[in-house]
């Protein structure tokens, strides 16, 4: 009788959370010193996935470092493909022709919505649920077989080129993906039906991880996670590239800054990736799909194996690469994460002197700590839900 | 705000800071001294008609053989308010690499500091945790700067020799005691 009566006391307790723990979406570790329940600090470790990127595009030829973009953040590696070819045909001097550019608008959205559809699933089945990630997989599936027919790949494509895309894509596609995207409402109602309104949903996540607009900016957050606090910075509105200052769509704006203004954020932006797929299919221009330019662009292939013009500019590309003017350039693409950066420093020969990649999941990996401190140990799995990490891209 | 015009802005402010400014397809950089990084930083972040209230992003470049300061550090400014964009180089010579951080303007610079020690060796004073981020905290060496070898260190990392040393002794054990 007396034990029970005694006061309860907690110590502070320090656990290491992962690297091999399935709510962390990757090889996260998180080191959390806690009171009870409540977290004190939250520090976390990343770089179990460094494979040195930017060393190794500092040492190929800029179409050589094509395939390791696809293993940034390889989610939605679609995403990071166009968004490298764009910083490069910048820092090139060349555009791409109009039909690439709409068809890797189209791309890059799937890859958008397929990422997304991955998001809401682990994020939902973090916090409990477990039907809308199987719903939303088989949905993810579907995607995942379109890119198979464009390009044999489904997960790492490199299908877009510097200057263009790699080949054309057939009327069977265009006709499968309009099905789809036609589908793909009802869907979408179906997963807000299980998730929106949802009571413990909202429990778990309405003013879980709060973060202020001042803030979100000051720590360099960018993507939902920024605009679920009511800013409307997208780099596909800021600065536009490829077809999105031709077609017409909305940015979806949060309020409070919380998990549940980053969820409706992202929900709303796969709703407006259809809008663009659809707006993009209808207005397709016809045309060539490789810019003009055979100083910086690979020759066509069956030229290549015809005239010996094409075999020697082949030839020389491959092996020296471009010759680039000589100067530095950043370009930020909006991938599912946030803003993907590319920074080039080029000394004119046909590899770049540097290359650095700004990758939105380190900077919202390292505000994990303004995030979770403060909040009890079960919203951690909420803000690494909704902070939306893919570890490859953090690591590089 | 056009950029050129930032750039002479901040020329007037700190004549003896900016030593050059240089275009190129429309995107400005703005080679600074080291010394008052943190004033420009702040000027450029208060100032209500620059407002830089976002940093994109901060890494490190070695100029290894090609200019008198081997290393440059590189901000990447943006007003998401104004919509104008800057880019900020602050020399850093190699006898001393160190430059103040930057972390009490733009706090997300935490960890892009932090890599740039990592890869680049670069000593970020004033910063409150500077340890490596990516790379094992006794890893040797500079893996980004030029003179390191692109396949690495000659010695293995003395962790993954420890992982090389178990799996040898795990290779004999009896699952049959």
């Amino acid at each position: 009788m007396e034990d029970i009566e005694k006061p309860f006391e907690t110590k502070e307790l320090t656990i290491s959370m992962g690297p091999q723990h399935p709510a962390t979406h990757g090889v996260l570790r998180l080191v959390l010193n806690l009171q009870g329940e409540n977290v004190i600090k939250c520090t976390p470790y990343v770089g179990y996935l460094h494979r040195g990127v930017e060393k190794l595009g500092e040492n190929k030829t800029y179409f050589a470092a094509l395939p390791l973009t696809d293993r940034l953040d390889y989610i939605s590696s679609m995403n990071n493909n166009v968004g490298y070819v764009v910083a490069v045909e910048k820092l090139f001097g060349i555009e791409a022709p109009e039909r690439a550019k709409y068809i890797r608008t189209i791309l890059a959205e799937m890859g958008r919505l397929s990422s997304h559809i991955v998001w809401l699933g682990t994020h939902v089945l973090d916090i409990g649920a477990t039907t809308p990630f199987l719903h939303a997989m088989v949905a993810r599936e579907k995607i995942l077989d379109l890119f198979e027919m464009i390009c044999g790949a489904r997960l790492t494509v490199s299908f877009p080129r510097v200057g263009g895309i790699r080949n054309d894509i057939s009327q069977e596609f265009l006709d499968q993906l309009y099905a789809f995207i036609l589908d793909f409402p009802a869907k979408m109602d179906d997963y807000e039906t299980l998730v929106t309104e949802n009571r413990i949903w909202k429990e778990r996540t309405v003013d879980i991880g709060v973060i202020s607009l001042e803030e979100a900016v000051n720590w360099g957050l960018t993507g939902g996670t920024l605009r679920g606090s009511g800013s409307d910075y997208d780099v596909r509105k800021y600065f536009p590239y490829d077809a999105y200052d031709k077609v017409d769509f909305d940015v979806p704006v949060g309020k409070n800054g919380d998990c549940y203004d980053r969820y409706l954020v992202r929900v709303g932006e796969m709703r407006q990736s259809i809008r663009i797929i659809r707006q993009c299919i209808e207005n397709l221009p016809a045309g060539p799909v490789m810019a003009d330019a055979p100083k910086f662009t690979l020759p066509p292939k069956d030229m290549v194996l015809k005239d010996m013009e094409h075999l020697i500019h082949q030839f020389i590309l491959i092996t020296k690469g471009p010759t680039v003017p000589e100067g530095e350039i950043y370009v930020g693409s909006e991938v599912p994460k946030g803003e993907l950066g590319f920074y080039f420093v080029s000394d004119g020969t046909g590899k770049p002197y540097r290359m650095r990649v700004r990758a939105p999941s380190f900077v919202h990996a390292s505000a994990l700590t303004r995030l979770c401190e403060g909040g009890l140990i079960a919203d951690v799995i909420a803000n690494i839900g909704t902070i939306d990490i893919v570890l490859g891209e953090c690591d590089r | 705000m056009e950029p050129l015009q930032i750039a002479e802005k901040l020329r007037e402010r700190f004549p003896d800071e900016v030593l050059d400014v240089r275009e190129f397809r429309g995107q400005v950089s703005v080679t600074v001294r080291k010394g008052k990084i943190v004033e420009i930083g702040r000027f450029l972040h208060d100032e209500p008609d620059l407002y830089f209230d976002y940093l994109v992003d901060l890494c490190g470049v070695d100029y290894l053989g090609k200019k008198d300061k081997r290393f440059e550090v590189v901000y990447h400014l943006f007003s998401i308010k104004h919509r104008h964009a800057l880019r900020l180089k602050a020399e850093v010579p190699e006898t001393d690499t160190r430059i103040d951080s930057v972390m009490p303007i733009w706090t997300g610079v935490n960890w892009h500091e932090r890599e740039c020690y990592d890869m680049f060796g670069i000593v970020f004073a004033g910063h409150p945790d500077l340890r490596r981020v990516l790379l094992p905290e006794d890893w040797e060496g500079y893996p980004l700067r030029k003179d390191y070898p692109v396949k690495g260190p000659a010695q293995e990392w003395s962790g993954f020799l420890d992982v090389l040393d178990r799996s040898k002794k795990y290779r004999q054990f009896d699952w049959q005691g």
